[in-house]
């Protein structure tokens, strides 16, 4: 294996363990916001008890995203070196920015959320809550930014590195750096709020906070069901149950809908990606392959079940199923994305979503019913279904990640006139201006050897998959302890929860079937 | 502003961000290096834990920032160095990584084995840590062989000289006293008695490591002093040092550890700023060909870039000491126990 296939194997399984903690962070945070906000206005102590249970949870993942998240940081330098070169100008901006207004904001307060609840009034606390959960979001913000811009460019020229150099005649000027003969360049920015706001920003942004409330919100619906089946903290389960679904139908929902655009938006800038997600080799029109296997060298799906016109629905909101998309033909062999993982990982998150929106429609449904607890199966699917919201946004970023190579920098793609197809060269291909984008094979760095490379990648898989053990172990623990009253009782007992929140037991007498059915 | 001084702009902020890093953080690494020795029971342990247990995130910070900004304003630095220290730039991510999930996760079970092995893993981290970065200075120090694009050209076993590993060890006893102090005023009773024999201790090694890698660097690093000669007015800095060093026992002396830890704090800027004014205008200097050395003129971004990152701090900075100065005021005074903590 080659330094290239090496580093890119790191970083994907650097990321794929580090993106395990922040969706569980944003989302969790949001909950958690929302449980103050509650308490501070109402004083019931229902929901202090069930912040503190969550919080408890939060900072444990908290202090792992920290820690695999400076791995990050690092990694674009140590095994990026050239990559970062190309683009620090304008990508470490956005990192800095990251450092400055994001994790400071979430460091800081979360010092007082974790650890001072006695220390500090009732308002401060809230307004740290607000703070760490903004800070969690705003981190997101600029990574996102970051990532977009490596997609979908803008805001930015690419330019010759200009060095002062001495002439043959004895004058000194500054002229462009050549290094073995070759000219070198870089990304500037010239327009910041061009390069934040690019092209796919917003639509990226808007699917990976909505994403991470869905990992929020399952995370609280698994640990909810498991109390409702083993009839544990009733109250609490009810109460987080009944709040995370509707969070989670919601989240689902926007998922869809936003998805719909990001697709078309992926194929304005990267018709490729789009093609490869969807194994869409012939220009023309777009059929919808539900399932398949993607066959590379033959260049068609096999064993395709698929919607004729689909895809040309899907891009164009084409009612007529019959618009021409740009395939994978337009595209020289080596300009192509890889396409199995493209096209599963995809098939993946948008399956796994739709069964999102399916689960917790049921979940609200039978909720409302009041025979949730009757519905075992249900709830076991709830159980276990924070294993596939987190997979299913790791599927999304696999399949952004994988669908937009062979680029670290994605170059611009020109379209015709109408937008019907591209303005491709005489062999009917498209060409990419190579100068401006950065290919992943040119982007690793000189000085790192393949026995490095090998050595950091095993040592990182054996430290990650241990830390991943030792978490899981940790927060079984936590949540077999479950939520714990103030005075270390469990809420559960004589003058817990129950006895708190009597005022809204009173109110809800009939409100008892969950429980009945749980037994 | 005109180029030049943007660069040497981002040079201070960057020294700014290092400083930062280094006497907040330090005092965690610190806390981290003494910890098996200075406490005893578990208690104790735990105590000293969450002497730091609010605050160690919030400093690692710094360097996260650090690290941004190097990136962000000198990308070919940045890209240098991190790729040039490989492989002990992912043991220094281990270390931290350690360091981070022991304290989270060794009370989280009542089991000694179980907290023995977090105790052993923060202290390997927090002493790894201050080790690597100790040895990464020195080595820059020395200087790197470096292509004309920047990369490096030697191995990992020819950054470490005696001079680097000297450097390494002088960090770690730094900042094991810069922690002493630190926990001596954060703790009562007879863990602090105990710190003040830790105290002295650690200001002894401190002292004769400081005199060694002084003398070794004015006569084998002949960049360590190469701007004193044409900027005389440098020598307040390493003057003030050790007017710093030395009110450190008079201080403890004194039973005024307050001012102890100031003058500590004074003598990690003070180092730093050596360190940065020895390389300058380098931030990797090249010792096989100058012309290949990476300096703050030719390896800084776009002056637009570093106008904006000005903007982005002038915003973030004074937020950022804000919400800092008012978590340490929430964690003022002795560390206790309460339900809430590590």
């Amino acid at each position: 294996m080659d330094v290239v296939l090496l580093s890119r194997l790191q970083f994907a399984f650097t990321i794929m363990f580090h993106y395990i903690f922040p969706p569980l962070t944003i989302g969790l945070g949001l909950i958690l916001a929302y449980l103050e906000t509650r308490f501070f206005f109402t004083k019931k102590p229902i929901f202090s008890i069930a912040s503190q249970f969550w919080t408890r949870i939060f900072v444990l993942n908290f202090a792992i995203g920290v820690a695999s998240g400076i791995v990050m940081e690092f990694q674009f330098g140590t095994n990026w070196a050239t990559y970062s070169r190309f683009v620090g100008d304008v990508f470490g901006s956005a990192l800095a920015a990251e450092g400055i207004f994001a994790f400071f904001l979430e460091s800081g307060f979360l010092a007082v959320v974790a650890f001072g609840r006695h220390r500090v009034r009732a308002g401060l606390y809230l307004f740290s809550v607000y703070m760490v959960a903004l800070g969690s979001v705003f981190s997101s913000i600029w990574i996102v930014v970051a990532n977009s811009w490596q997609q979908t460019p803008a805001g930015h020229h690419i330019v010759d590195v200009l060095r002062p150099t001495t002439m043959a005649d004895g004058s000194s000027g500054v002229l462009p750096w050549v290094v073995d003969g070759v000219v070198q360049r870089r990304a500037e920015i010239v327009d910041f709020m061009g390069m934040v706001f690019n092209p796919s920003t917003v639509y990226r942004l808007t699917h990976v906070l909505l994403g991470c409330a869905a990992v929020g919100a399952f995370f609280v619906l698994s640990i909810s069901a498991y109390y409702i089946l083993t009839n544990k903290h009733r109250e609490f389960a009810k109460h987080s149950f009944n709040g995370a679904v509707i969070f989670g139908l919601v989240a689902a929902l926007g998922l869809a809908a936003n998805g719909h655009s990001q697709a078309q938006n992926v194929y304005a800038y990267q018709p490729a990606k789009l093609a490869a997600f969807e194994g869409h080799f012939e220009t023309g029109r777009g059929d919808l392959n539900l399932i398949g296997w993607p066959n590379a060298e033959q260049e068609r799906i096999d064993f395709a079940i698929n919607i004729p016109g689909g895809l040309s629905f899907m891009v164009f909101d084409d009612l007529s199923f019959s618009k021409t998309v740009v395939g994978l033909d337009r595209f020289h062999v080596e300009d192509r994305p890889p396409l199995v993982i493209p096209f599963f990982s995809w098939r993946i998150m948008v399956g796994l979503g739709g069964l999102m929106i399916v689960v917790c429609s049921l979940g609200l449904w039978f909720s409302i019913k009041k025979t949730l607890a009757e519905k075992k199966w249900l709830l076991w699917t709830f159980v276990f279904g924070i294993g596939f919201v987190i997979l299913a946004n790791q599927s999304g970023w696999i399949a952004a990640e994988v669908g937009r190579q062979p680029w670290t920098v994605h170059p611009p793609v020109e379209w015709n006139a109408e937008g019907t197809d591209l303005i491709t060269a005489a062999d009917g291909r498209y060409q990419y201006d190579e100068s401006l984008g950065l290919r992943t094979k040119d982007s690793v760095s000189a000085a790192v050897s393949t026995t490095e490379a090998k050595s950091s990648l095993v040592l990182f898989s054996i430290l990650y998959l241990a830390l991943l053990a030792v978490w899981i172990m940790v927060l079984d623990r936590k949540i077999r302890t479950g939520p714990k009253l103030e005075d270390g009782t469990d809420a559960h007992g004589p003058g817990g929860i129950q006895q708190a929140t009597s005022d809204r037991q009173h109110a809800r007498l009939n409100d008892d079937s969950i429980v009945k059915g749980g037994a | 502003m005109n180029p030049e001084l943007l660069s040497i702009t981002w040079f201070i902020l960057l020294n700014v961000l290092l400083i930062g890093y280094a006497i907040l953080d330090g005092f965690d690494l610190g806390v981290g290096i003494l910890h098996p020795f200075v406490a005893r029971s578990d208690n104790e342990r735990r105590l000293v834990m969450n002497s730091i247990g609010p605050l160690w995130d919030g400093n690692e910070v710094w360097l996260v920032t650090f690290g941004g900004a190097l990136f962000a304003m000198f990308p070919d630095a940045y890209a240098s160095i991190f790729s040039a220290f490989y492989l002990p730039f992912v043991l220094l991510l281990f270390a931290l990584i350690f360091r981070a999930v022991s304290l989270e996760f060794r009370s989280k079970k009542v089991s000694a084995v179980w907290r023995t092995f977090w105790d052993i893993l923060f202290f390997i981290g927090s002493t790894l840590a201050a080790l690597l970065f100790g040895v990464a200075i020195g080595a820059l120090m020395q200087g790197l062989e470096l292509s004309e694009r920047g990369d490096y050209l030697g191995t990992f076993w020819d950054m470490i000289s005696g001079f680097s590993l000297a450097v390494g060890f002088f960090t770690v006893s730094l900042l094991a006293m810069h922690g002493a102090i630190y926990l001596y005023l954060k703790t009562e009773g007879p863990l602090q008695q105990r710190l003040l024999g830790w105290m002295k201790g650690t200001f002894y090694v401190y002292v004769s490591l400081f005199i060694l890698v002084t003398a070794w660097s004015t006569f084998f690093i002949p960049a360590s002093l190469q701007h004193f000669s044409s900027y005389p007015v440098l020598w307040v800095v390493p003057l003030l040092n050790v007017l710093a060093i030395a009110n450190i026992p008079r201080a403890i002396q004194q039973e005024r550890p307050f001012y102890a830890f100031i003058s500590s704090c004074c003598t990690i800027a003070a180092l730093v700023f050596l360190f940065s004014a020895a390389i300058f205008p380098d931030l990797v200097p090249a010792v096989n060909n100058a012309a290949h050395s990476i300096t703050i003129f030719n390896g800084a971004s776009s002056p637009l870039t570093l106008k904006i990152g000005l903007v982005i701090v002038a915003i973030g900075m004074p937020l950022v000491l804000s919400y800092t100065v008012l978590i340490y005021w929430t964690f003022r005074g002795k560390v206790q126990l309460d339900e809430h903590s590590y």
